[in-house]
């Protein structure tokens, strides 16, 4: 059945309109455009699909819509203020952190939360942080050191 | 200072990819202010269209910000076949490099008769051409109407030396990646991004064993179910198309559950493989055969042993998809991730009867691939489902379950290597048998489409038994199965499977992950039994200067001779890709307690000369960890119905925390032809995983990959 659910999406109040258990992936990407989460698996074991929930790192393949209802959602799109890169995507940039780059918006999701919640990870944290997104291409090193090379750009800027 | 030796400087010599596609015009068209260059290999990942920007820029003298490198498109590019086998900077970039120098002579030539002016005199600054004096004369955009490129290429302009100085390991210069803004800003770039117009949804039903037939779909079970267009059944192909994704997702449950199949595949014993190839029928082929008295009769040590490796998954990050449009007087349309837009093209005109030139097929990016996935079958099953509904283009998505269990595998293999060491210890013969499936199924192969849905319709076109690519190409099996090592007596023998319960294709580096595991585990295995350091004793076979260069080079990055921590095994792995491209050695340093954990790789290459320092060390890096995630942790799962391992944690790859520190060092030799990166590491680095287990542990394990499981069996025999 048919029903409305509103949330933020990048801090915009988005309302769709969807059954209960389509999933939230398929929202952001089909009806509201937003194509960084990409698809991965559909059962949360990949990362590719990870967006912010109440800034949580979260799998949207399988987060039905009803279960985002009334929470703030950021993509990797909401990442950027609107003339200013992430510290996180400038970072990827410089050390060239991709191969194919599937993974990256989610990864860039799960690196964002951490260096919220710790704004001076060591590369353990890192490690950490991202080990439950999967990089298929092998360039799990460059994406360390690009996390760690935000986290010190940050702290030169406080 | 022309010390560019590998330059075709004949004319009529040309690359053999302007060769086939000789007209400039199809490699290149001058713009105001740009160049568009096209060729026919295609972005997986690797970074091609980067290095093929920065040739252009190179050849023609502009900044790469000049350059638009258009998307293969059977409409407008040159066929190069195939976006494989590490060939690209080779066969499309020395053609590119070709076409711009010729492009860029016609430029000058004009620019030179206006002027009354002698060619050799001139020079180009960011597309400007000026006299020696340093006076503007005109540029590439004012003469690009007057200048034709509508000619054939000559083989008489002779591409520009290599500015970057030669030898050793100074860097060539890096261009940043073209494609990773997109990718970082999380923009729509990939195929599984693309919306077109009028664009609905498709799912593909696959049988529930494989081989099974489709016996009926009883009941109703789409009814309630609104935004349905319409089902597509031929023969045992089942599929749906919806306006929404969601509902096509939902459909497809509904059709699947209720869907009947009948007729199971046998697939083999999954526990015992080995036995399995070697029993199968087979096509052999006498590899190589060197040396007076053949093998075996020598005097001295003989010593033998039997490698393995179960099937691999190539296991894009992104399952597969495809985008079709019938258009209402039936020309077709498809957008694909395909590594080989042309064949694939042949292939669906073969199976849908269209003529060639009905069907344009479009790349469009996807995830890394890492060989022949499903791309090209999900590209042919969203034609299939298009058909029912003109005019709308319709998009495919395969799930992650079909993206593990349907797609073709790497196939598995064994290896059986003998030598016999002479009294001075070292090899006097060498012997070697491998057992494979085929490594290429890809559309067109053995004659066939070669299309996963091809084989389910009603006519029925068959998955015949996967073929080899020829000798000429690398080989599949045999890819290096022949060592490359200075041995007096060789003879090295492939046993092609003519049987193919689980499909198999290309997958990174083909047969030579396997053979040379094979080949650089027993050389350890032999340098142990003669006494002698593994380093010192590869050397000793090993007279080709740049063969030895890597593995010096790799042994002292890694203090081959220094000591190892605690607990920490290290063990090299050397191989010449193809026996005639890249050379790479790898050093590992492992730690085994509970699992096998590999902390360290450090990795020596040499592919010739260097289009982009960091586009090489990012390929070799990338494939040293997927090595390791083969070698570690892969192995396809199947019962006698199917395939079992279709998520992620049946079929688990290496994560974050299993990733080891790789370190690359690029010994760049400018003077010398590219050769390639993308598959040198995969063999060396498996190699030198499992010497490091057994410096570490005193177990030889040969049957990959090196789970607790397989060491424990290795440890009891």
């Amino acid at each position: 059945m048919l029903d409305r659910y509103t949330f933020t999406v990048n801090g915009e109040q988005r309302d769709v309109v969807a059954e209960a258990d389509t999933p939230l992936l398929t929202v952001l990407r089909n009806t509201l455009r937003l194509k960084a989460a990409k698809f991965g698996c559909g059962t949360g074991l990949c990362g590719a699909c990870f967006v912010l929930v109440d800034g949580y790192p979260t799998p949207s393949c399988d987060t039905p819509v009803w279960a985002a209802a009334g929470k703030r959602i950021v993509t990797a799109e909401g990442l950027s203020a609107r003339d200013a890169p992430h510290p996180l995507q400038q970072a990827f940039l410089q050390e060239q952190a991709a191969q194919c780059g599937y993974c990256i918006s989610g990864i860039l999701i799960s690196a964002a939360a951490l260096l919220q919640a710790d704004p001076a990870p060591d590369e353990q944290a890192v490690v950490t942080a991202l080990d439950r997104n999967l990089c298929r291409c092998g360039a799990q090193g460059r994406i360390v050191r690009a996390v760690l090379r935000a986290a010190d750009r940050q702290g030169e800027r406080r | 200072m022309n010390h560019d030796v590998a330059r075709p400087a004949a004319a009529g010599d040309l690359p053999p990819d302007l060769a086939a596609n000789p007209r400039l015009a199809s490699w290149l068209t001058i713009e105001s202010g740009r160049v568009l260059v096209r060729v026919g290999k295609v972005e997986l990942g690797q970074g091609i269209l980067t290095a093929m920007a920065a040739i252009a820029a190179e050849e023609l003298d502009l900044p790469p910000e000049r350059i638009v490198v258009v998307s293969a498109d059977t409409a407008v590019s040159p066929d190069e076949g195939v976006t494989a086998g590490s060939m690209s900077v080779a066969a499309a970039g020395s053609a590119l490099r070709q076409a711009c120098a010729e492009a860029r002579a016609l430029m000058l030539a004009a620019a030179a008769r206006t002027a009354g002016l002698d060619p050799a005199g001139l020079s180009v600054a960011d597309g400007v051409i000026c006299d020696a004096a340093g006076q503007q004369l005109t540029s590439y955009w004012e003469l690009a109407d007057q200048v034709s490129l509508d000619v054939d290429a000559t083989g008489e302009a002779v591409p520009r030396p290599s500015r970057r100085p030669g030898e050793g390991s100074t860097s060539a210069g890096t261009l940043p990646r073209l494609d990773l803004p997109d990718k970082i800003f999380g923009r729509p770039r990939f195929i599984h991004d693309l919306e077109l117009p009028g664009m609905v949804h498709g799912r593909v039903i696959r049988p529930a064993q494989r081989g099974a037939r489709l016996v009926g779909v009883p009941g109703e079970p789409l009814r309630g179910l609104s935004g349905v267009l319409g089902t597509v059944c031929d023969g045992s192909f089942l599929g749906v198309v919806a306006e929404q994704e969601d509902t096509a997702e939902r459909a497809a449950r509904a059709l699947a559950s209720a869907a009947v199949w009948q007729g199971a595949a046998d697939l083999p014993d999954e526990q015992d493989l080995p036995a399995y190839l070697r029993g199968q029928p087979a096509e052999t082929t006498l590899v190589h055969c060197v040396g007076q008295g053949g093998v075996g009769g020598t005097e001295g040590v003989r010593h033998s042993a039997t490698y393995s490796r179960p099937y691999l998954a190539h296991a894009s990050l992104a399952p597969s998809c495809g985008i079709a449009r019938w258009s209402a007087s039936g020309e077709l349309t498809v957008w694909t991730h395909s590594q080989g837009i042309f064949g694939l093209r042949r292939a669906i005109a073969q199976a849908t009867s269209l003529d060639v030139d009905q069907i344009r097929v479009r790349h469009v990016e996807g995830a890394g691939c890492y060989g022949h996935n499903a791309a090209d079958d999900a590209a042919f099953d969203a034609v299939l489902l298009a058909r029912s509904v003109p005019d709308r283009p319709v998009r495919v998505q395969w799930s992650r379950r079909d993206e593990l269990g349907w797609a073709p595998f790497g196939s598995a293999m064994v290896a059986e290597v003998s030598a016999t060491l002479g009294g001075d210890g070292r090899v006097a013969d060498w012997s070697c048998q491998v057992w494979s499936h085929g490594h290429t199924a890809r559309p067109g192969y053995a004659g066939n489409p070669g299309l996963l849905a091809a084989a389910d319709l009603e006519k029925p076109l068959d998955l015949p038994a996967s073929i080899d690519p020829p000798a000429g190409n690398g080989g599949g099996t045999s890819r290096n199965a022949v060592p490359g090592y200075d041995f007096p007596r060789q003879r090295i023998t492939a046993h092609r499977l003519l049987t193919m319960p689980i499909r198999t294709s290309a997958l990174r580096s083909l047969g030579a992950h396997v053979n040379v595991f094979a080949i650089e585990s027993f050389m350890d295995e032999l340098a142990a039994m003669a006494g002698r350091d593994p380093v010192e004793y590869r050397l000793a076979h090993l007279a080709d200067e740049r063969a030895r260069a890597v593995l010096e080079q790799a042994a002292d990055a890694a203090s081959w001779g220094g000591t190892r921590s605690p607990g920490r095994g290290r063990g090299i792995g050397y191989a010449r890709y193809k026996n005639r491209s890249a050379y790479c050695a790898a050093v590992a340093e492992v730690e085994a307690v509970h699992e096998v954990r590999v902390r360290r790789l450090v990795l020596a290459v040499d592919v010739g000369r260097v289009i982009d320092d960091d586009g090489v060390r990012n390929q070799i890096e990338g494939g040293a960890i997927q090595a390791t995630s083969w070698t570690l942790k892969e192995r396809v799962r199947f019962d006698r119905a199917g395939i079992t391992s279709t998520d992620w944690e049946s079929y688990p790859i290496l994560r974050f925390s299993e990733v080891p520190r790789v370190d690359v060092h690029v010994l760049a030799r400018q003077h010398e032809p590219s050769l390639g990166a993308g598959e040198a590491a995969q063999g060396p680095v498996a190699a030198a995983i499992a010497n490091a287990l057994f410096d570490a542990i005193g177990v030889r394990v040969r049957d990959l990959p090196l789970t607790a499981e397989h060491v424990v069996a290795a440890m009891a025999s």
